[in-house]
């Protein structure tokens, strides 16, 4: 087993997830599965290959560091699970 | 005959011709759409008012209006992972259910400043992680051809809605085969442009470096259109193309005289449906017989697209969906602290494939394990690149089929996650590579389910692809069959 139960909470906690005891279990052997397969590369000398990084080699774009969107707090203040005084409240951060 | 059942290129002839106005048009699509919604569920969201406005707006328009490329009027189903400002957009994720974006993607800007309406939301696979539709969190979209099927994935809505004249035309995005693979299920076209030809600005995030838009179309003509009508630079996406935007429709002249197709063996092998290795080998003959020239090729990396995909794919979307933390839009769930709600939002509002892809995505990239997976897998993605560069020397674009087996059952892959990702096999090379591809269909299996055929192309090739696909087309009948609903 290379993804035993242990490193399923290890990376649950470092995605921000949680899990049930039971999906872990499942995950755990589903992850297996899929990462075993994924073993097949192993099949493949690498050693001399570059990583990809562009499918057509553009150049990154310079642009002028300018404001282009509108500000419209209404808006997006609209989709905010909890707001007071046009602030957008959020659950305290600091002990 | 239904208004609906138009093509693009059809409908907007017609309304030119005042044969019927663009709110009879959309009248008649809203028609259809009560008739068959509730055998196939393509649509989350509808948005009937806006789009009669639009169509009324269009009308005015059309009586002095007379650009010959124009989506003036026409009805576009759009999937759900476009950002429409003021139309909830949701990703068929329990975690946007209601949120209502503040702006257009560049994509949808375009299509409403060509005066298009827009008739709603289309279903997919929550975050467009699926190939089947069912991986949404509200319903499953049926398969319009057989309803116990699925219509392919992610963008399944899309297809469906296409299929079944629910709209004129629709829209999706092709992250591993998201366009192609639903479009050979329901018997449509579907384009898969360019890495960099369709601004990505203002569409749900997946995995960027391979996020494409493109056209689903009832015909290769519109599929044609609606490119001209998407592509073109735009400074809001950095690895937009600067590229001018083309005629397409110009290239689509039915003739493929000395055009050399590549048939890579690697996609004629076992695990491939016999009905659907019949029918594009059907397809190439009749190519041939039209002119072109028919070479066999090799793309030997193609048994390690499907391990290289879903490295790159899962490592990429864990980072993209780190935004989702449900303080500024989105759910939120009831905790004691900040890290709680971090994590029982997500846990609460992610559904089971995307929140085993954020797994999988973050344990590759997770210190120790880096190396072995994300780095090998992009390692290998550069000789799956350079496989196609290599064939492409040879050859002016490549046929295969889009899927090695017609729509499946509903439930039939749900509870293996390797048996689904091992259906996009044929389509994800194009992702990786970042090519043009496009599906359309070539026939129909026993039990009359269709079939898609793929036609890859060199980078920024459109025009060829298109022209390939238009002469197939005008040499065969599969796109004028409907399906009995």
């Amino acid at each position: 087993m290379k993804l035993t139960r242990e490193e399923v909470q290890r990376v649950a906690s470092l995605a921000r997830l949680r899990f049930t005891s039971e999906d872990e279990e499942r995950l755990s052997k589903q992850l297996d599965n899929i990462l075993r397969y994924m073993e097949k590369l192993n099949q493949l000398d690498t050693s001399r290959i570059e990583p990809f990084t562009h499918a057509a080699n553009t150049k990154t774009p310079m642009r002028e560091d300018a404001i282009t969107n509108e500000p419209n707090a209404d808006a997006l203040l609209a989709n905010a699970p909890a707001q007071e005084n046009h602030f957008f409240q959020v659950p305290k951060i600091i002990e | 005959m239904n208004l609906a059942e138009f093509t693009l290129h059809e409908a907007r002839e017609k309304l030119r011709r005042r044969e019927f106005s663009a709110q009879e048009l959309t009248e008649a699509v809203f028609r259809r759409i009560s008739e068959t919604e509730e055998k196939l569920h393509s649509y989350i969201t509808l948005s009937r008012d806006t789009a009669l406005r639009e169509a009324k707006q269009a009308d005015e328009l059309l009586k002095t209006d007379t650009s010959p490329h124009s989506l003036l009027g026409i009805p576009i189903a759009v999937k759900d992972n476009f950002l429409t400002s003021g139309i909830r957009t949701t990703c068929a994720s329990k975690f946007l259910e209601t949120f209502v974006p503040p702006y257009d993607s560049t994509t949808i800007k375009k299509l409403r400043a060509g005066g298009a309406v827009i008739i709603g939301k289309t279903n997919l696979d929550e975050f467009a992680m699926g190939s089947s539709a069912e991986n949404s969190a509200f319903f499953v979209t049926r398969n319009p051809w057989a309803t116990d099927r699925v219509p392919g994935g992610s963008s399944g809505g899309s297809a469906a809605a296409v299929a079944a004249d629910q709209c004129i035309v629709g829209l999706g995005t092709d992250t591993g085969g998201s366009v192609r693979q639903p479009a050979a299920f329901c018997g449509i076209v579907g384009l898969k442009p360019t890495y960099g030809r369709v601004s990505r600005y203002g569409i749900i995030a997946f995995a960027s470096s391979m996020d494409q838009v493109g056209p689903m179309t009832k015909d290769v003509e519109d599929c044609a259109l609606m490119l001209e009508a998407l592509a073109g630079h735009d400074p809001a996406d950095s690895t937009s193309a600067n590229l001018p935007a083309l005629q397409y429709s110009a290239s689509l002249t039915g003739d493929v005289k000395g055009l050399r197709i590549g048939i890579p063996k690697e996609y004629f092998v076992s695990g491939i449906q016999p009905a659907v290795q019949q029918a594009v080998r059907d397809a190439v003959r009749q190519l041939e017989k039209n002119g072109a020239t028919i070479i066999d090729i090799s793309l030997p990396h193609t048994d390690y697209a499907v391990a290289v995909y879903y490295i790159v794919a899962t490592a990429e979307a864990s980072s993209n969906l780190a935004r989702y933390d449900g303080m500024r839009y989105g759910y939120r769930a009831g905790a004691r602290d900040l890290t709680e709600t971090y994590a029982l939002s997500r846990a609460e509002g992610f559904g089971p494939e995307v929140k085993r892809r954020i797994m999988l995505g973050t344990y590759t990239l997770s210190a120790g394990y880096y190396d072995a997976y994300y780095l090998k897998a992009q390692k290998v993605r550069t000789l799956i690149k350079k496989d196609f560069d290599e064939a492409f020397k040879s050859c002016d674009a490549i046929i295969a089929p889009t899927a090695p087996t017609t729509a499946f059952k509903i439930g039939e892959k749900t509870q293996d996650p390797l048996q689904m990702y091992l259906s996009d096999i044929y389509t994800i090379s194009v992702n990786l590579a970042g090519l043009p591809a496009l599906s359309l269909p070539c026939g129909f299996d026993s039990e009359g389910l269709p079939i898609g055929m793929q036609i890859i192309g060199k980078h920024f090739d459109e025009s060829t692809v298109l022209a390939i696909a238009y002469a197939y087309e005008q040499s065969t009948d599969w796109v004028k069959r409907k399906p009995d609903l």
